[in-house]
């Protein structure tokens, strides 16, 4: 079929580069695509039912900053369907029929979520409460579907499964195979529950700096906790969806475990590396846990762990350092995540009450950013470890790329673009809630965003916004966004 | 030689998701264009107004078609669209660029409030509507006229820069032109704003009579640069473009006589762009690089063309309700945005902002009256240099293919 594509000569490294600058970029703008409108909806619901203004006041002032950081992964995203053909023709020319089926189904999630994004961010001033409400559902539902549709498509990178081939074509797929190959359902629900940690870890960061610097009045409380409760609820989850996961990648991709985990030769009683670098087969600066890395992975000391050594080196991952210690970081993170949720969770069963000592909060602050570098580096350990194969024990990097050239010339715009894009989504937040700061919640009606809420004071959802108009001097009047 | 049901019916329909992304997409990225020759921030505020109010809520969703398009032809066509990919890598490229500077104008340009910034985040989204259309129409050129290899081994610059492909792109400009302008006169119809409804028909019958004349002037080419097509053009597909020629005709009329129907207006300017994608469609038959490809070369095992089918079903299903309600919501003033204050107060500081505050289009003190046809023309000069300036920092790569 595609032989000239074979046998091109160009280096994957750009393109690589490439793939990985803007999937690293698009990843975080898509957690707030899958997670932040189940936040937004729950400040809702709370503002609703309680007919809490300050909830109500969150909500609306949170479904801004999602209409930014929506439009901005709408953006990425469409770059990302395009860069998997204008870089990896390779692989979607010989198999597109296959890998191509989940992101078809992901077509449909993207565009309900599309369409339900546009009602829920402009329905605030004409819809009534509880009809808006139900209109952001299908956002969450289809963030999750979507997401599970897209990890599909990489999981069948990891483990390619629902095909046959003739003569190096595929000539009949099975879809439900493909969608619902063995990596699937582990990874897409570490990847969702990933979703909502880096998304509620990161709202409640910026509440966080606010209760940092004095202001303790209840929407800053509010505004920690609700986005913390629900990435409090998601990170034991994903401790122990994370131990499962790498369970299965010990046994699926043993290599990529290998350099994981610094395994150089299939051995039982393998130790377990905590940090340390490689350097010509040695661990410098690490600590080893003797057999406690058989015992992760099968229960028992003795256990077989496949070791790199298993196939020859030009099958291995490069960079196993980057991968090991990528994995360790993600690991920690996850870790401290979890300590600080469960710090606050016994804090809230007793007392009912935002943890407000500066040691929580300090952590807390950080723990969003925290969440964000541990999803990095877990595509980071997922994207290098499966090197040098694009698909599985399939095909190679090398064999899919482009022979187009200008990769090079298209690397740097995109890195260019995407300092930009990322100064925008950073900096147009911020921009707001200077403005809300400086004007009082009087004037928040004033803001334009893309798909922004509408703000006339005669709100349907009014009861929040227009008591925080009546009473500029109540608590909601002084609110602060931080 | 014949390709199998199953085959015909998934590039039907394909065919039908790009129809409907020339339709809606086509609005947005004509949106684009006219506010870009809109003129001096005071003079152009209406017109941009109106074309933020129609485009904001339905950006998004109208954007999705061009992802479907991509995963469509990926999943059911892969040969042809690894192909696309690697031979029209610059054009492709460029229309990305177009839609990420957009993408990034539009999210900014609402929130900024000084006028430097906010001139400049509009012109960068103007400027991209303008982009990503026209290089998006060399692609369908290139394709057309046959020129893009089965294996390409690079770029192939020849196969988009062909005459046939660079009118291909402006044809594109113009039609996203008239379709969005014949949209905003119905949008400012709704809204009660009749000098913009006069103000975008002019435009409309405009931008209608220059469409015509470059489908015209492509179909021409087409005779001489891809005889397959034009053979069919002329023949099966006669029909189609017939229909094409006559529903903007109406168009044109109907803008004429100012007799502004919300439904068949809009319907007429729809069935004027559907009928020439799908005249196009079934002018290559069976063929997806005439004459090199055929559709059951090209086309994935029958299983994946089963399941793209049912996920047409669901999106039929699922998303046509969906976009129904949004665009209800949307028509009936249910989805609305702030009137700004921040504009107003933009409008009061500007007589004081001087000349040098001008970016690109946006220049206050612009001439009164200017002609949109003169710039319309500067920017297809600009274009067509930037063509020229690209093909050569490329050319060195392309040698080796």
């Amino acid at each position: 079929m595609t032989h000239v594509l074979a046998v091109s000569a160009t280096s994957p490294v750009p393109a690589r580069s490439q793939m990985g600058s803007s999937l690293g970029f698009h990843i975080i703008l898509a957690c707030f695509g899958v997670a932040f409108p189940a936040v937004i909806m729950t400040a809702e619901w709370i503002g609703i039912k309680r007919a809490d203004p300050v909830a109500m006041l969150l909500a609306r002032r949170w479904s801004k900053v999602m209409a930014v950081l929506v439009a901005v992964g709408a953006v990425s995203g469409t770059v990302l369907s395009y860069e998997m053909g204008l870089l990896w023709p390779g692989l979607m020319g010989r198999y597109g029929a296959a890998i191509g089926l989940p992101f078809s189904l992901e077509g449909i999630f993207f565009f309900l979520e599309a369409i339900f994004v546009g009602v829920y961010l402009y329905g605030w001033k004409r819809l009534s409460p509880w009809a808006h409400w139900w209109t952001g559902m299908p956002i969450v539902v289809s963030g999750i579907l979507g997401a599970i549709s897209v990890v599909a498509a990489n999981s069948w990178m990891n483990s390619p499964a629902g095909y046959t081939l003739t003569n190096g074509t595929i000539s009949s797929v099975d879809p439900v195979s493909v969608f619902f190959n063995p990596s699937t359902p582990y990874e897409a629900t570490h990847m969702v529950l990933a979703a909502y940690m880096v998304t509620g870890f990161l709202v409640a960061g910026v509440y966080a700096v606010g209760l940092l610097r004095g202001r303790r009045d209840r929407y800053h409380r509010l505004g920690f906790g609700v986005p913390f409760a629900i990435a409090g609820i998601a990170a034991p989850l994903q401790v122990m969806m994370g131990d499962v996961l790498a369970r299965f990648v010990a046994h699926n991709q043993p290599v990529k475990f290998a350099a994981m985990e610094y395994v150089s030769n299939t051995t039982s009683d393998a130790a377990e590396w905590l940090g340390g670098i490689l350097i010509n087969g040695h661990v410098y600066f690490g600590a080893s846990i003797p057999a406690f890395d058989s015992i992760l992975v099968g229960f028992n000391p003795h256990t077989r762990v496949i070791g790199w050594d298993s196939v020859p080196p030009a099958q291995r991952p490069p960079l196993d350092t980057l991968i090991h210690l990528s994995f360790d970081l993600m690991v920690g993170i996850g870790f401290f995540l979890f300590a600080l949720a469960a710090w606050q969770g016994w804090w809230w069963w007793f007392h009912r009450r935002v943890l407000t000592t500066a040691w929580f909060l300090v952590p807390a602050a950080l723990g969003g950013v925290a969440a964000v570098a541990a999803m990095e580096a877990g595509w980071v350990v997922t994207e290098v470890g499966r090197q040098p194969w694009i698909v599985y024990r399939v095909l190679l990097v090398n064999a899919a790329v482009t022979p187009s050239s200008g990769v090079t010339v298209t690397l740097a715009v995109i890195l260019v673009l995407y300092a930009i894009l990322t100064l925008v989504s950073i900096g147009v937040p911020m921009i707001m809630s200077r403005r809300w700061r400086r004007e009082g919640p009087a004037d928040e009606d004033a803001e334009q965003v893309p798909y922004g809420p509408s703000s006339a004071p005669a709100s349907a959802l009014g009861a929040g916004a227009g008591a925080s108009r009546a009473e500029p001097r109540a608590p909601v009047g002084r609110a602060e966004a931080p | 030689m014949n390709p199998s049901p199953e085959t015909i019916a998934v590039a039907a329909i394909l065919f039908v998701v790009l129809a409907a992304y020339a339709l809606f997409g086509g609005a947005d990225f004509g949106g684009g264009i006219w506010d870009l020759v809109a003129g001096g921030p005071e003079r152009g505020a209406d017109a941009r107004e109106l074309i933020d109010e129609s485009i904001t809520p339905v950006w998004e969703a109208n954007h999705v078609w061009l992802v479907f398009i991509l995963v469509l032809l990926w999943t059911a066509f892969s040969v042809a669209f690894a192909a696309i990919m690697t031979a029209l890598f610059v054009p492709l490229s460029l229309s990305l660029l177009g839609i990420v500077l957009r993408g990034a104008g539009f999210a900014f340009r609402h929130t900024a409030q000084r006028l430097r910034v906010r001139q400049f985040t509009g012109a960068t989204f103007a400027a991209s509507s303008l982009i990503t259309p026209f290089f998006m129409g060399t692609v369908v050129g290139a394709v057309a006229t046959g020129q893009v290899p089965v294996h390409p081994g690079g770029n192939v610059l020849a196969a988009w820069t062909s005459p046939t492909a660079i009118l291909t792109g402006f044809l594109f400009v113009a039609a996203c032109a008239y379709v969005s302008a014949v949209f905003l006169v119905l949008e400012a119809r709704q809204r009660g704003r009749h000098a913009l409804m006069r103000y975008f028909a002019l435009r409309a019958t405009a931008a209608g009579a220059v469409t015509g004349g470059l489908a015209g002037g492509t179909f021409f080419e087409l005779s001489r640069s891809a005889p397959y097509v034009y053979h069919r053009l002329t023949g099966i597909s006669l029909p189609l473009v017939a229909i094409s020629i006559a529903a903007g005709i109406a168009v044109l009329a109907m803008l004429w006589l100012r007799w502004y129907h919300p439904l068949i207006l809009r319907a007429t300017a729809a069935v004027a762009v559907v009928t020439v994608v799908w005249g196009w469609g079934l002018a290559q038959y069976p063929y997806l690089f005439p004459t090199s490809l055929t559709l059951k070369a090209g086309s994935a095992p029958v299983d994946t063309l089963d399941a793209e089918f049912i996920v047409a079903g669901l999106a039929v299903v699922l998303v046509v309700p969906g976009f129904a309600l949004l665009y209800y919501l949307q028509q009936r003033g249910l989805l609305t945005e702030a009137e700004s204050d921040a504009d107003l107060r933009l409008a009061a500081d500007l007589r004081g902002a001087g000349g040098g505050a001008g970016a690109g289009p946006d220049r206050p003190g612009a001439v009164e009256r200017e002609p949109v046809g003169a710039r319309i023309g500067v920017a297809a000069v600009l274009v067509t240099l930037a063509v020229r300036a690209i093909r050569n920092v490329f050319a060195p790569g392309s040698r080796r293919g």
